[in-house]
């Protein structure tokens, strides 16, 4: 019987952790794509060599604990208010690499003014922004980005825009605004998309040694537990249902 | 020189790195003076109108994260928004510095000057068991000397610090004595002042975390009995007040900021009738000086508290003197000021006469 | 020596520089000053009034019941400032525009037709000087000299040229300054 000790040596490695990780295990979901991008956002840190110089700013939501797995100095915001802590950081501090990390309830809805004013003053930062069109930490609820016709526990019997009004599209509108030098929309459900998702943060960092305002990168993702289906399952149901109205891409690229 | 512009003056020579705020009566001369100054040319401060209140309190959350000197200034309405970021940056212990210049309420309420704002300075104000330190200045000089002061008690005790003053302090012009220039902290400094801020993590410490989230009950109660021994630490060191004729007093006026201006004026007046009356002016309304004005408790016959407002300050004055002293509040309202006469009047009437 | 004043007019008769001016140039003189005036909308073309306090000793209070003198520009504050003037204080008033006159006999009672006289120097904006005049003449309480560094501290920079013109109207409205009896 080969003992697993026995499997985990040098020359079997395939796949290395980045060092920016730590090593506290996730409590994200099996299935969820904060994980995935958590480890994007540590691997580009780490091959930038800004581990030392980088501040994070973690939200309230599902990944309010970010700093538990992202090692680098961080701050923990209230709910929304991520872009106004990072004005106040990068301000103070314009050499650092600030961004921050937020759902689309912290950054669509409780947070929009920060959001739009960080954007629209042109604050030499990163914002990383998931939507997946739920609220997943308070279970599920109606979030402003979750679809027409889509179910949530504060809309059981789906988004009625007469009701709940429309899903919003928050990178449309930030990147209207003259402040922000890079705004675009991605995804992680497959390898593919992975690496593309890579490459739009690492250039959004890179972005803050041009100082020419905000770089953007929504990632459209799935809560399986709070769409109540298989990892498997959303990641088809969001490429059916979420991509046609969030379609990928760069949004603006200047 | 204006309250209001003394808080700019002393702030910029104080070596202050960011002043973030928004426009709001009566005090929008502090960020108006400080962008006519143009500090980012000389001392390297940083100077920024944000969209709101809640915006400004969260990027001095952000600064005083980043270990520097950070303040904001805005009345009443303006603080009240404030409350979420003052409640998170007092759980995460950090230092930074809050003017409130009062104006009276509820609601919008008025532009004119009042006390109203004394409970939610001093027992919290916003959610969860937490104090600021508070300093009440009475004239445009303390609103200079205590933007250091309360800086350095910021930092002393990694806890946010307000001074609470009011539209008669922030708008009168007095003689003012600044202080020197001094530089702002280098970045090597900070690191060595202030070890525990978000300046990038070293390979020699573990992650610095600015929060103020302890998911585990029993991780929050032991972070509460820290502020709290803090607080009691506060209590034992810091407290401040100034006495004026209280020596031979057989009553006291208790009053704080311009409403300890204005009755000075009713002791003179007092004096003249042959009242002997004492004023005794807390300067820090936290912590309070409960011993301070209890020691008078068996030398007077009776306590007036003016105050402009319906009586809040009085509460922490009556626990002071524990039913030993008659104790009466006299109070205008809504922006209202009492004049020396008035207090004078209501010191013969409700403590004298009563 | 404490002189206390109250200086109470429209808004935009330039009431709060007027203190201000006579703030600075007690400042200049080396004596304790506060300025407390009445602010916000009504600073805007309502009434406006500012309380000067003057003296060699530290000022306890700013905001005060009772006026060495009362500098009086409007009716309405001919209303309520009249009676606030202590016995044997002075009031000065500008006539223009005033409809009730002032009547008390325990106070010393000037007039001073500013007003009219900034019409007739084509320097309307200078008004709030003749009347500073007025009152100085009256009350020696700062040197000239003073008053002209105190006018130079509270003037912007390039303002400074209209300071002789300033000069002029500060010693205009010592001349036209003149006492009024009360009679029954």
């Amino acid at each position: 019987m080969i003992d697993v000790k026995d499997i985990i040596k040098p020359e079997n490695l395939v796949f290395k952790k980045s060092k920016v990780l730590t090593d506290t295990p996730m409590h994200y979901c099996p299935g969820c794509s904060h994980g995935v991008v958590h480890n994007l956002i540590a691997e580009v840190i780490e091959e930038m060599e800004i581990q030392e110089t980088t501040i994070g700013v973690a939200p309230v939501g599902c990944s309010v604990f970010a700093y538990n797995y992202i090692d680098i100095d961080w701050h923990e915001a209230a709910h929304g208010r991520a872009p106004a802590v990072a004005t106040g950081i990068k301000r103070l501090m314009p050499d650092k690499f600030v961004f921050t990390y937020q759902g689309d309830g912290d950054l669509a809805a409780i947070g929009t003014a920060e959001t739009i004013h960080a954007c629209n003053r042109g604050e030499n930062i990163t914002i990383v922004f998931i939507n997946n069109g739920i609220y997943g930490m308070t279970g599920g609820q109606m979030a402003p980005t979750t679809l027409e016709g889509m179910v949530a526990s504060t809309c059981p019997s789906g988004r009625d825009h007469a009701r709940d009004g429309y899903p919003i599209k928050m990178s449309d509108l930030v990147a209207q605004l003259p402040g922000t030098c890079y705004v675009t929309r991605q995804a992680v459900h497959t390898a593919g998309a992975v690496r593309k998702a890579k490459k739009a943060i690492r250039k959004a960092f890179e972005n803050q040694k041009r100082k020419k305002g905000v770089s953007l990168v929504e990632v459209v993702s799935t809560c399986n537990s709070g769409w109540k289906m298989s990892p498997v399952d959303a990641n088809n149901w969001m490429a059916e249902n979420m991509f046609p109205f969030y379609p990928l891409g760069d949004l603006k690229d200047e | 020189m204006k309250g209001n512009e003394a808080i700019a003056e002393a702030a910029i020579r104080y070596g202050v790195d960011g002043y973030f705020g928004y426009p709001i009566t009566p005090q929008s001369e502090v960020m108006e003076t400080l962008m006519a100054m143009r500090p980012w040319e000389t001392t390297g401060m940083v100077v920024l109108q944000a969209e709101s209140e809640v915006a400004s309190i969260n990027m001095l959350y952000g600064g005083a994260g980043s270990g520097k000197r950070v303040m904001t200034s805005s009345s009443s309405p303006g603080i009240s928004l404030m409350q979420e970021g003052i409640s998170y940056i007092a759980g995460a212990e950090l230092p930074c510095v809050i003017v409130n210049v009062v104006r009276g309420g509820p609601g919008l309420g008025t532009i004119q000057p009042s006390q109203s704002d004394y409970f939610q300075a001093v027992k919290g104000g916003g959610h969860g068991d937490y104090k600021l330190i508070v300093l009440a200045p009475s004239s445009v000089q303390e609103m200079a000397d205590f933007v250091g002061l309360a800086f350095d008690l910021a930092f002393k005790y990694r806890n946010p610090a307000m001074i609470l003053s009011d539209g008669v302090i922030g708008q009168m012009m007095e003689k003012v004595e600044l202080d020197e220039y001094r530089p702002r902290w280098t970045d090597e400094e900070i690191i060595e002042k202030n070890p525990w801020a978000a300046t990038g993590k070293k390979p020699v410490r573990g992650q610095n975390i600015m929060t103020s989230l302890h998911i585990q009950a029993v991780d929050q109660e032991n972070v509460n009995r820290r502020l709290q021994a803090k607080y009691k630490e506060m209590q034992e060191k810091e407290v401040r007040y100034e006495t004026f004729m209280c020596d031979d007093a057989e009553y006291l006026i208790v009053a704080f900021g311009s409403a300890a201006r204005i009755s000075k004026k009713s002791v003179e007046l007092a004096r003249e009738k042959g009242i002997k009356v004492g004023l005794l002016r807390p300067i820090t309304l936290f912590p309070f000086p409960y011993k301070e004005i209890g020691s008078y408790a068996d030398q007077i016959k009776g306590i007036l508290v003016p105050e402009m407002n319906a009586g809040q300050m009085i509460e922490d004055v009556k626990l002071a003197v524990n039913g030993k002293v008659d104790v009466e509040h006299y109070g205008r309202m809504g922006g209202m000021i009492f004049s020396p006469d008035e207090v004078e009047n209501a010191l013969e009437e409700l403590i004298i006469g009563g | 020596m404490k002189e206390e004043i109250i200086i109470a007019g429209f808004g935009g008769q330039g009431v709060l520089s007027m203190g201000k001016i006579l703030a600075y140039s007690g400042v200049m003189q080396g004596m304790e000053v506060s300025w407390m005036p009445s602010y916000g909308p009504e600073m805007r073309g309502g009434t406006a009034n500012v309380t000067v306090i003057l003296s060699d000793e530290p000022i306890s209070s700013p905001i005060l019941h009772e006026f060495d003198t009362a500098i009086i520009l409007n009716q309405q504050s001919m209303d309520k400032f009249e009676k606030a003037v202590k016995p044997g204080g002075m009031l000065i008033y500008d006539g223009n525009g005033i409809t009730r006159h002032p009547s008390r006999k325990d106070i010393n009672i000037y007039r001073v037709d500013a007003t009219e006289e900034a019409v007739r120097m084509r320097s309307i904006k200078t008004f709030n000087m003749i009347v500073l005049g007025a009152y100085l003449k009256l009350k020696k309480i700062v040197e000239m000299d003073n008053v002209l560094k105190g006018l130079k501290k509270s003037l912007p920079e390039r303002h400074h040229h209209l300071i002789p013109m300033n000069e002029k109207a500060i010693l205009r409205g010592g001349e036209i300054i003149r006492e009024i009896s009360v009679v029954e």
